[in-house]
C-alpha cells in the first residue's frame, strides 16, 4: 500500500479485530456445514481456515496482522454406506463433510478470547492517550 | 531543552508509548503462525535514548528491542503467550501513568513559576 500513514494503535487493533472476525466466520461456516452430505467425494464440503500473516509497519515499529486468505483443509470426506439416502451414489455411499465440531467450537472460543484481549488493550491505551491529552 | 525541562521523564514517556505499541502488536498477532513476540528492554532503550540526546554516538533506534523467550515452544512457531502479554501490558500502562504524572507535575510547577503565584 503506497499512500498509507504510519500505523497507530487504533489501526492495529482494527486490523487484528477484522482478522479475528474472518477467522470466527470461517469456523462458523464449518459448523454450519457439519453433517452436510454429497453424492461425490469432490462435491463434499471441506472445512476452511483463515491464515494470518504479519504486516510490519517499519515507520512505527508496530506489527499488524492481515488475513492472508482462506485455505481449505484437504481431509478426506467421511464415506458412509446409506443406500436409502436420496443423494447416495450407485454403490449406496454418501460423502459427509469432515468437520470436527469440537475443534471448531474451540477455534471460536479461542478467537473470542483473543478478540476480548484486543478490546481490553485498546481500552487501556485509549484511556492513557486521553489522560495525556487532557493534562495541562 | 526537552531534557532540561523534564529530565528523564520525557524520554521515558515516549518509550512507554512505544512499548505499548510493541506489546499490542504481540497481542494482535497471538494467532499468526511463525510470529516471534518482541519486547523493549526498558533500561537499555532508555540509556540509548539518553546517550543519543546527549550527542553521544549511541545505538540505533532498535536498541533495547529483545525477542520474547517462550516458556514452551508451540507447533506453529508462534511465541506469543497471551497471559504474559497481558501482564506486560498492564505493567507498562501503570508505568506510563506514573511517568505522565511526573511530567504533569513538572509542567504545573513551571506554569506556576511563570504566573508568579
Amino acid at each position: 500500500m503506497p499512500d498509507r500513514s504510519p500505523m497507530t494503535l487504533f489501526g492495529l487493533t482494527t486490523r487484528a479485530m477484522s482478522a479475528q472476525m474472518v477467522r470466527m466466520n470461517a469456523a462458523t461456516s464449518n459448523l454450519a456445514n457439519a453433517g452436510s452430505v454429497s453424492s461425490t467425494e469432490e462435491g463434499a464440503y471441506r472445512p476452511i481456515r483463515a491464515v494470518f500473516a504479519v504486516e510490519l509497519d517499519r515507520a512505527s515499529g508496530i506489527a499488524g496482522v492481515a488475513t492472508g486468505g482462506l485455505v481449505r483443509a484437504d481431509t478426506a470426506p467421511t464415506r458412509r454406506h446409506d443406500p436409502s439416502h436420496p443423494l447416495a451414489d450407485r454403490d449406496g455411499y454418501v460423502f459427509e463433510a469432515p468437520v470436527d465440531e469440537t475443534a471448531e467450537m474451540v477455534e471460536i472460543m479461542e478467537s473470542a478470547r483473543q478478540y476480548q484481549n484486543l478490546v481490553q488493550a485498546l481500552q487501556t491505551a485509549k484511556q492513557l492517550m486521553l489522560e495525556t491529552l487532557r493534562s495541562q | 531543552m526537552n531534557e532540561r525541562l523534564f529530565g528523564i521523564h520525557g524520554a521515558a514517556l515516549t518509550l512507554r508509548s512505544q512499548r505499548m505499541g510493541v506489546i499490542a502488536s504481540n497481542i494482535a498477532n497471538a494467532a499468526t503462525p511463525g510470529y516471534k513476540a518482541r519486547d523493549i528492554d526498558f533500561n537499555a532503550a532508555l540509556d540509548a535514548r539518553l546517550a543519543r540526546a546527549r550527542g553521544q554516538a549511541g545505538a540505533g533506534p532498535e536498541a533495547g528491542m529483545v525477542w520474547r523467550r517462550p516458556t514452551m515452544p508451540s507447533l506453529d512457531g508462534n511465541t506469543v503467550e497471551l497471559a504474559r502479554e497481558q501482564v506486560a501490558f498492564a505493567e507498562n500502562a501503570v508505568a506510563y501513568s506514573a511517568t505522565l504524572s511526573f511530567v504533569q507535575g513538572k509542567v504545573n510547577s513551571i506554569t506556576r513559576a511563570l504566573k508568579g503565584e
